[in-house]
């Protein structure tokens, strides 16, 4: 699991948490908050059809291939995560 | 500062289309969504147009739509997806013509979110159920089902959530009868989050994921889930099941899997079929790139279906499955058309498809064939072992085809669309006119083009003749009550009049009863089969038996003016006094026994028609030269009474009275009004009250110059006055809405209506010694467009002297010197070319695709007036156009050049570029051609140029500069370095330069020239992806910004004043920065969420002698204007009346208004006009309510509300 929920001891929260993809908690690790904005970025753009068409002005390619690249990003917006100095 | 906010035009582009039976007739009908706004579009399968039926603006964004139909149904309903955090089930109601909301169930947050659903859409084709889903995670699945009531009942959601799955899809399975699926394609990405070394990462699976909902347990079970392509994009519903009747399957279920440069068919437990997508044989194309499926339409027919696939060049594939029952025996796919690429595509059972393209115009085109019997090249799955799925992680060997024009589809229709603007300009340039018009850059790589918008309706001239004299008036006539058509065109000349008698040709007759050696006044068809002519002499009444029946005017008085209608007749001699007759039962015109004095010459009168049913009209209007208007009684027991009385401003010049349905006003029942133009070119429109004849609700709007002539004619059936002046105005009806819209054509003298066989819903008028006979086609449009084509994307024009200079480029398209080459070199390796293929026009086919930092980019030069190219000027070497300006630099005397910044090999992510360059132009003659005077070299790209006191301000990447000219090239004489983000948007007042950065909002700089220096004194306190700004005062700024907001900022004068007087800038210079900025922070002074992306922004007064408002342009076709109150008043009674609006008008979506204006900052003081303007659409009841609250009318509401429109837009 991510360090979201191993950080969490109340299990309430714990429940929000993962009930609630992307809120942020006080251990989060920079690596984790900057994915969750690009992956929030990236969905808010498929989602607004004007800036899908912008996008698609700008860059010469068409809004389906613009949806599909920036859907495609969301898997790892921010490259690999950082090595883990295990504690 | 209050403002109020009005869309002048809602945006054109189409997100997304759906095709279903809404009104639950025969006919099927389109639904569309415009991003913010729902349109029912009818096609009619006969002549093959396309009609709007109802559009209205939803109040929120919406994100996906689909149509469902219960089992054993009849009627579809649209199912919305949107930002509110609701799914909403919408059914037409063709009574009131209305969406009507029957299901609105909320499960998450407003807002386009990743984990909130709304994004996606999947229905099960039995009309059973529907999933809606997220971007991530969340998928819910309601079951659909009827109460004992026939009506269609909706469940509490069941989830279907996994959690760090992305999805890109879904869609619902065909599956017959057995428990609804839906199939979707998903990525986990909690692996790849965790592993470091990103071995995860690149194996990371995209997963085929079948969902099953248990109807018995009322519970979703994941059932299916298997990898399927990495690059896999859209999925696609194969028919299935079995009909109940016979055993025969319908289709082999599954999906179809639109992936990067293949197709896959897949279904549970049954092999996949793979087909590549076939390429384009052109010798220029990057063969490299990979090819993706963008829309996707299956159709099913008697026995058998077919899908369309569409490629990102708009080429169509035909793709066929053929299966013996469930099992597949091959997928086949080969080139069907090339039309426009298209965000949704639908197949009409009529045989029509209709293109809603992602750019540009959207087109409705008929199936000529279906592409079955051509030599055309087909790709079986069969072909490749293992059905192509040998290797999986290989492609398939490249397939191509060669595109030709269109075969198997026509175009039958084609719906204007402005989507998307890039730049505007708006400016008064055509001769004759005294209202600005909009110019607009619009549209994508080779369908661009350059429109220019004016208000008013097309007129569409079919017949032009010149006449001997100069007539003074034209009418026309049936012969016969019943007579489907007009017999006679009678025009009047100063003294004397011709009939001429449409037939096959129009020629002058001369039997006809009328009197020829006089000039006419009145022409009218009385009674059921008798003429009737009124000239100054007296009363001509044409009996069927060609008898004529003669009333002469008493002696040494004439008749002035005349009113008729089928049974009443009024005229008024010269004496002041007004005659009355009135058709009696056996069709002799009987006078009544009195006269009228007036005391006052009569200018005009006028009747309305015999009511329906009815043996009169009870009122006559009279406009006497003492400035007033009589309402007088034609009732037999009050006959020529004098009801009520108005006073004019000036004398009349023409009335009108005609009964219109206003649904503003009665939605049940026609409203009479008395039109009075006035001879200073005025019109009032007020209300007759049918009960007491008083005069109420009375309107005003300028026409023209020219006294106004006001003329009842037919529209669509139906009664709509045609008001002349020094323009013409027509006054209309179309689908409940009343329109008052000018005639784009030249000014007529007379007009009235024509009807014959040709044209059977036509209008005919007289300019000068000329007939014309001419027809309305686009009713119910605001703006008449007009383009002139451009070869690639146009990115910003500016207007000088008589001619636009426009930069257009395209990235990724190979231009035509490079294309040249690329050609030339190809000939002489010796290699083949298909010249057929080259030749294909470009506006279709587009230009040859070539890999990313590759730009086709040209500089034109455009004659708005003629509307036509003067010049063009394409860029080489790889250099595309952003910027430009005309600079008149003070060291050469003032001497004007064309400044345009370019850059050289620009790759748009990272952004890049090798080099940029400013290219100054000198204009040649007269500036209709450009010569190269140098380029100046620059570190980044130039995306902004402003001519600044004589010498040139230009924003390079992050840096302002300003350069002056030299011999060999600019000379850089100033910079400032700290901005953050690029700057987008320079303007300019005095010494001070108003920057826009791409992400940092608006910086106000000085420029002291003492020092030299270029200083940031006041920042934003926000940071805004700033897409236009102008400068409303010196102070104050207007910015739109890329995410839809409309924000005024306001600098506080005084921290102005004392940074102007400083002359050196150096106090400037040491104050301490807040907030990590400038020293000083502009305030907020208005904030609006638009909607639309705004693409330019300008202070502009749209009426002749109007206010100055600000217009915006938004990139999906959006024209918005900002109007500034005038009173507190005024703020207080729209603000109160949007509020109980509010409250009454939920939106269709679900979205709360209030939080959809301020979505991302709370809406500040700006008053929606939209919301506003939906008051004339309530039910009377609601809307005297609030009138109520308001202590107004009804009446003066919705005058309030026209007058905000008229005053400041013209529309």
């Amino acid at each position: 699991m991510s360090s979201e929920l191993r950080y969490t001891a109340n299990t309430q929260l714990e429940h929000l948490h993962a009930r609630y993809t992307g809120t942020g908690h006080a251990d989060l690790t920079k690596y984790e908050w900057l994915t969750h904005q690009h992956r929030d970025t990236l969905s808010s753009i498929v989602g607004h059809p004007t800036l899908t068409s912008f996008l698609a002005i700008a860059d010469g390619v068409s809004t389906a291939r613009v949806k599909h690249e920036m859907t495609e990003k969301m898997l790892q917006p921010c490259g690999p995560p950082p090595k883990k100095d295990d504690d | 500062m209050h403002l109020y906010n009005l869309t002048l035009q809602p945006p054109t582009a189409i997100t997304q289309a759906i095709v279903g039976n809404f009104s639950g007739i025969r006919q099927q009908e389109i639904i569309a969504s415009h991003g913010t706004r729902l349109e029912l579009l009818r096609p009619d399968p006969q002549t093959g147009k396309v009609a709007t039926i109802l559009s209205t603006d939803v109040f929120g964004s919406i994100r996906s739509l689909a149509a469902f139909r219960l089992t054993g149904g009849t009627k579809d309903y649209a199912i919305v997806g949107s930002d509110s955090g609701r799914i909403v089930i919408l059914d037409y109601d063709p009574k009131t013509s209305s969406f009507v909301k029957l299901h609105q169930e909320t499960f998450g947050k407003s807002g386009a979110r990743r984990i909130v659903p709304g994004q996606y859409l999947a229905v099960d084709p039995k009309g059973r159920s529907v999933m809606i889903s997220a971007m991530e995670k969340s998928k819910l699945v309601y079951i659909l089902n009827r109460d004992a009531a026939a009506n269609l009942t909706i469940s509490s959601p069941l989830e279907a959530h996994k959690n760090g799955a992305i999805i890109h899809h879904i869609v619902g399975l065909d599956v017959g009868f057995e428990n609804p699926t839906f199939a979707a394609l998903e990525v986990d990405y909690t692996e790849s989050d965790q592993d470091p070394t990103g071995e995860a990462f690149k194996k990371a699976e995209k997963m085929l994921t079948y969902y099953e909902l248990d109807l018995g347990l009322n519970h979703v079970v994941r059932k299916w889930s298997e990898p399927t392509d990495p690059r896999a994009n859209l999925l696609l519903q194969v028919p299935g099941g079995q009909l109940a009747s016979s055993d025969r399957f319908d289709g082999p279920s599954g999906v179809l899997i639109c992936c990067e440069d293949h197709i896959i068919y897949r279904h549970m437990d049954s092999p996949q079929h793979r087909v590549p997508i076939p390429r384009r044989k052109h010798p220029l194309d990057n063969r490299d790139r990979g090819m993706l499926i963008v829309s996707a339409v299956m159709h099913k027919m008697k026995g058998a279906f077919f899908f369309l696939v569409q490629n990102e060049d708009g080429d169509l594939f035909k793709v066929t499955i053929e299966h013996e029952d469930e099992d597949v025996k091959a997928l086949r796919i080969k080139y069907f058309d090339t039309v426009p690429v298209a965000s949704s595509l639908c197949i009409l059972k009529s045989g029509f498809l209709f293109v809603a393209s992602e750019f540009s115009n959207h087109h409705f085109y008929q199936f000529q064939k279906l592409g079955d019997d051509d030599d055309e090249p087909e790709f079986s799955s069969t072909s490749y072992r293992s059905f192509g799925m040998e290797n999986p992680t290989a492609p398939l060997p490249h397939e191509y085809f060669r595109p030709r024009a269109l075969e198997n589809l026509a175009l039958a229709d084609e719906l204007e669309s402005l989507d998307p603007i890039l730049d505007s300009k708006v400016l008064n340039i055509f001769p004759n006119s005294d209202t600005p018009q909009i110019f607009a850059a619009c549209g994508r790589g080779s369908r661009s083009s350059m429109r220019t918008l004016r208000h008013g309706l097309e007129v569409e001239e079919s017949v032009s003749s010149d006449l001997p004299g100069i007539p003074n008036a034209v009418w026309t006539t049936k012969k016969k009550e019943d007579d489907p058509y007009d017999s006679y065109i009678i025009l009047s000349f100063v003294n004397g009049t011709l009939v001429l008698s449409i037939g096959e040709t129009i020629e002058e007759v001369q039997d006809t009863g009328f009197l020829s050696s006089a000039r006419t006044l009145a022409v009218q068809q009385i009674g059921t089969d008798a003429l009737l002519q009124v000239h100054p002499e007296g009363i001509r009444h044409v009996l069927a038996n060609g008898h004529v029946t003669e009333w002469k005017a008493p002696p040494g008085k004439s008749i002035v003016n005349a009113t008729t209608n089928k049974r009443q007749v009024v005229v008024a001699l010269s004496s002041a006094e007004l005659v009355y007759f009135e058709l009696d039962l056996e069709g002799q015109l009987n006078e009544y026994q009195d006269r009228k004095a007036m005391g006052s010459t009569v200018l005009a009168l006028s009747i309305a028609e015999v009511p329906e049913g009815r043996q009169r009209t009870p009122f006559l209007a009279v406009g006497c030269e003492d400035q007033t208007v009589r309402v007088i009684s034609l009732d037999p027991e009050t006959t020529l009474e004098t009801i009520s009385l108005q006073a004019l401003t000036a004398p009349p010049s023409s009335i009108c009275i005609a009964e219109m349905l206003d649904a503003s006003i009665n939605k049940s029942q026609p409203t009479l009004f008395v039109n009075i133009g006035l001879q200073n070119g005025v019109l009032l429109r007020t209300v007759l009250d049918p009960t007491n004849g008083q005069l109420t609700d009375t309107r005003t709007r300028f026409l023209g110059s020219r006294p106004v002539k006001l003329i009842r004619v037919q529209i669509q059936r139906s009664p709509a006055i045609l008001a002349l002046s020094s323009r013409s105005w027509l006054n209309y009806m179309h689908q409940n809405h009343m329109y008052f819209t000018p005639l784009i054509f030249e000014s007529f003298d007379f007009a009235w209506s024509f009807s014959a066989e040709l044209s059977p819903e036509g209008l005919i008028g007289i300019t000068g010694s000329t007939l014309r006979i001419f027809q309305i086609p686009k009713l119910g449009t605001q703006l008449k467009q007009d383009s002139i084509p451009l070869s690639y994307t146009p990115r910003k024009f500016i207007a000088h002297g008589n001619y636009f200079y426009l930069v257009e480029g395209d990235h990724r398209v190979l231009g035509e010197p490079a294309g040249e080459k690329k050609l030339a070199e190809l000939r002489q390796q010796g290699k083949k070319i298909d010249q057929e293929v080259i030749d294909l026009p470009i506006e279709v086919f587009g230009r040859p695709k070539a890999p990313a930092g590759t730009w086709g980019s040209a500089i034109r030069i455009i004659d708005p007036v003629k509307a036509e190219t003067v010049a063009y000027i394409p860029l080489d070497s790889n250099e595309a156009a952003f910027s430009l300006a005309v600079v008149p630099f003070s060291v050469r005397g003032g001497e004007l050049h064309l400044v345009v910044g370019t850059a050289a090999d620009t790759t748009v992510s990272p952004r890049s570029c090798s080099s940029g360059f400013l290219r100054t132009y000198k204009f040649t003659e007269d500036g209709r051609g450009l010569e190269l005077l140098h380029k100046t070299e620059t570190d980044d790209v130039p995306l902004s140029l402003l001519a600044f006191q004589g010498r040139l301000a230009a924003g390079v990447g992050k840096a302002l500069r300003i350069y002056d000219i030299g011999k060999k090239k600019l000379l850089r004489k100033v910079e400032n370095k700290t901005f953050t983000s690029p700057i987008v948007s320079l303007n300019t007042q005095g010494s001070r330069i108003i920057v826009g950065e791409m992400q940092e909002s608006i910086s106000y700089v000085a420029y002291k020239a003492p020092e030299n220096r270029l200083l940031v004194f006041a920042d934003d306190s926000q940071s805004r992806w700033v897409s236009a700004a102008t400068m409303v005062d010196y102070n104050t700024v207007a910015i739109g910004d890329r995410f839809g907001n409309v924000i005024i900022n306001r600098l506080d004068p005084k921290e102005s004043e004392q940074v102007d007087e400083d002359p050196t800038g150096a106090g400037i210079l040491h104050e301490k920065g807040i907030l990590m900025g400038a020293p000083h922070k502009t305030k907020m002074i208005a904030h609006f969420h638009v909607g639309d992306l705004i693409t330019s922004i300008h202070k502009v007064a749209m009426v002749a002698g109007g206010r100055e408002i600000l217009l915006y342009t938004g990139l999906h076709g959006t024209v918005g204007i900002l109007v500034p109150f005038v009173s507190k008043e005024d703020v207080d009674f729209i603000s109160t009346l949007e509020q109980h609006l509010r409250t009454e008008q939920s939106s269709l979506v679900g979205r709360d208004q209030l939080s959809w204006r301020g979505y991302y900052t709370p809406v500040k003081a700006v008053v929606d006009g939209d919301l506003c303007e939906t008051f004339g659409r309530l039910p009377s009841a609601k809307q005297s309510a609030i009138a109520g609250e308001l202590d107004r009318t009804v009446g003066e509401v919705l005058k309030k509300l026209e007058q905000l429109r008229v005053t400041t837009s013209g529309f």
